[in-house]
């Protein structure tokens, strides 16, 4: 038995023409959570997300909502509502219209409709507004008429494509608790499309990574940050060093590998590798220190202070290493300000092996 | 200079040419109508005789009466031919490079004259025309049609023929206008596409559709040539009565008619804008 709100992705595939914007997509999204999509621009994430709306049909595959298969079913009936990019107000009708919309089209009489329009205008603290026109708004109102409009159904599924992309970041901050909230209210599950880390990984109880059709992660932020899956996944999430090296020593659960210029890491892993095979792992570049000598033989790594740049709570330094990825540190403001750095000082910069990350996963694209 | 003065020297060029050729020709028109005639001479008054005769007559009131029933009827084939030629190439051409080509193409008969185009219909429709003929051959019918040319089917056919093109262009810059996301937000609150048609996008088609209604109105009220050709003389318009009036060298009688009829289109362009604040809508 399903929970009402639970939508299960059944090898959803969509192709437009030679294209695949989907490849097989297997998921489950537990009913009653917060889900974030993420990923670049073409990656397949807002197509998932009008598959699941109903807005765009399957290639092949099944889309089941609460147990049930929608797959073929109308939009409007699948008990979603999708809250567009750029609200798509009815720009003829006032808000207590537009909010009814859907009441009107199912036949709910006048008077009722009108009710229980004002009751959802309340809710968003825009009843005061109700006979306003959406051109007399401002963008964080029409977000919140476009939320209403999207909730009076009561559906199962709130569905968001990149619902705060067009407000300003301070706005943009305010709505993303807003959302949150609504979300723990209603108790149903939201779906949130969105380009920017920091929402997804604040929002989600699962985030789900997405690149060139396919997830290439889907876990609860905490591990998708923390532990990535591939180096696109720590490239993409941000926060990670990326580093490339050469097994040397293989192990059950410890390894030892060798960077280019001879600089050696150890750190646990979770699978087999084989002497001599080529291997990337991800540091945190909030883990890493800046000594002016090495202490230890292993997990450090020389490098040219090539910028520096000022964060308010942290500082930014990166560095110029014999790696093909960019090399950054995030270091505490206070030590940093204690010895500062100049551009051109050769550090070294060393971490603790138990903030490595083996990274699995194939996907070696940069995330842009 | 100061500001008025800038303004003033603003504003001229149009005011010229509109006073020029608006005010004048309308102001004179008005004066006419109140002059009086004896059959040789004209002689400026102040008399209402003029309207007194035009308003008595039944023929007045009879041809006002087919004017307006000819507008209707043009303007009904014209909105549903231009609403729906705007709706595919809007809604179902995705292309929009044939979209473009197919607007084009509803512009070629332009390409010719009016008079050009309205004459070509007669040796198509006529009794030893092109139509009758294919019918005949056909086996449809035994004889001639003969309702299809000098008749007010071929005058109405000739409007639309002219005019529709006067609706299709306004509806279909509303309807391109269209945020897609706005149907599909309809869509996603279930509504049929009936539903949609009747509650988003003839909603937000309604400035193109009053703009269409006052060309293809005021084109047909201010028709005589088309009237007189296509209908082989056997009906008239108000502006061809007015024309009969002139050939006669009855101008005030014809001035009052004019008045008569401006007063009428004026009532409806006005009522039209009551209804659709065309301007507001203009401005988005």
């Amino acid at each position: 038995m399903s929970k009402p709100g639970e939508i299960l992705l059944d090898k959803v595939t969509k192709k437009f023409g030679a294209i695949t914007a989907v490849d097989s997509v297997d998921q489950v999204i537990e009913g009653g959570s917060y889900c974030c999509m993420i990923g670049p621009s073409g990656c397949g994430k807002s197509t998932l997300l009008r598959m699941i709306a109903g807005h765009e049909t399957l290639s092949s595959g099944r889309i089941l909502i609460g147990g049930n298969d929608v797959t073929t079913m109308r939009t409007g009936e699948r008990g979603t509502a999708l809250m567009f990019q750029d609200y798509a107000l009815f720009p003829h009708l006032n808000l207590a219209n537009n909010v009814g919309f859907s009441l009107k089209i199912h036949g709910v009489g006048k008077a009722e409709r009108q009710e229980r329009a004002l009751e959802m205008l309340e809710r968003v603290q825009l009843a005061q507004f109700a006979n306003r026109m959406p051109s007399e708004l401002s963008g964080g109102q029409r977000q919140r008429v476009a939320l209403a409009r999207a909730l009076i159904m009561n559906p199962q599924v709130l569905l968001l494509d990149e619902p705060l992309s067009a407000l300003d970041e301070f706005l943009r901050l305010k709505m993303r608790v807003e959302l949150k909230r609504l979300q723990d209210d209603l108790g149903i599950t939201f779906i949130h499309v969105t380009h920017t880390q920091p929402e997804a990984i604040a929002l989600a109880d699962k985030v789900i990574v997405m690149d060139h059709g396919i997830i290439e992660q889907a876990a609860h932020p905490r591990v998708i940050y923390d532990q990535p899956h591939s180096p696109y996944i720590a490239r993409f999430m941000g926060g990670q060093n990326v580093v490339t090296g050469t097994v040397i020593k293989a192990g059950s659960e410890r390894i030892v590998a060798e960077a280019a210029d001879g600089a050696k890491f150890d750190f646990a892993t979770k699978r087999e590798v084989a002497v001599g095979e080529a291997i990337r792992f991800s540091v945190r570049r909030d883990k890493i220190h800046v000594v002016p000598r090495a202490e230890q033989d292993i997990n450090a790594m020389q490098g040219e202070v090539a910028n520096v740049e000022y964060q308010g709570t942290f500082v930014k330094v990166g560095l110029n290493t014999r790696q093909d990825d960019e090399f950054i540190i995030y270091m505490d403001d206070r030590a940093y300000f204690e010895n500062p750095l100049n551009v051109g000082d050769s550090v070294i910069s060393e971490w603790l092996a138990e903030d490595v990350c083996h990274l699995l996963g194939e996907n070696n694209s940069s995330g842009d | 200079m100061n500001k008025t003065i800038i303004s003033w020297l603003q504003v001229l060029p149009m005011a010229t040419i509109l006073i020029a050729f608006v005010g004048i020709p309308l102001a004179t028109v008005v004066s006419l109508s109140f002059w009086t005639f004896d059959g040789l001479e004209y002689y400026p008054d102040f008399t209402f005789e003029n309207y007194t005769k035009v308003f008595s007559s039944w023929v007045t009131w009879k041809i006002f009466f087919n004017t307006i029933r000819y507008a209707v009827i043009t303007w009904a084939i014209a909105l549903v031919i231009g609403f729906t030629v705007s709706y595919y190439l809007v809604f179902h051409v995705r292309n929009l490079k044939i979209q473009i080509a197919l607007f084009l193409l509803c512009t070629i008969p332009f390409w010719t004259s009016t008079v050009i185009r309205m004459i070509s219909w007669i040796p198509f429709l006529g009794r030893e025309g092109l139509f009758n003929n294919a019918l005949m051959s056909a086996g449809f019918v035994d004889q001639p049609l003969e309702f299809l040319l000098f008749s007010d089917f071929a005058v109405i056919l000739t409007y639309v023929n002219l005019f529709t093109l006067f609706m299709i262009v306004p509806i279909f810059n509303a309807m391109v206008k269209i945020n897609p996301n706005v149907i599909e937000a309809a869509l996603d609150a279930g509504a049929s596409q009936i539903q949609i048609l009747w509650n988003v996008i003839i909603p937000l088609t309604r400035t193109g559709i009053a703009l269409g209604t006052i060309f293809v109105m005021t084109l047909v009220m201010g028709d005589f040539f088309i009237v007189r050709v296509m209908s082989g003389g056997q009906s008239t318009s108000v502006v061809s009565a007015m024309k009969n009036n002139i050939d006669q060298l009855f101008y005030p009688q014809a001035a009052a008619m004019a008045v008569l009829l401006i007063a009428v289109v004026v009532f409806m362009v006005s009522a039209i804008l009551r209804v659709v604040d065309v301007r507001a809508e203009l401005a988005k």
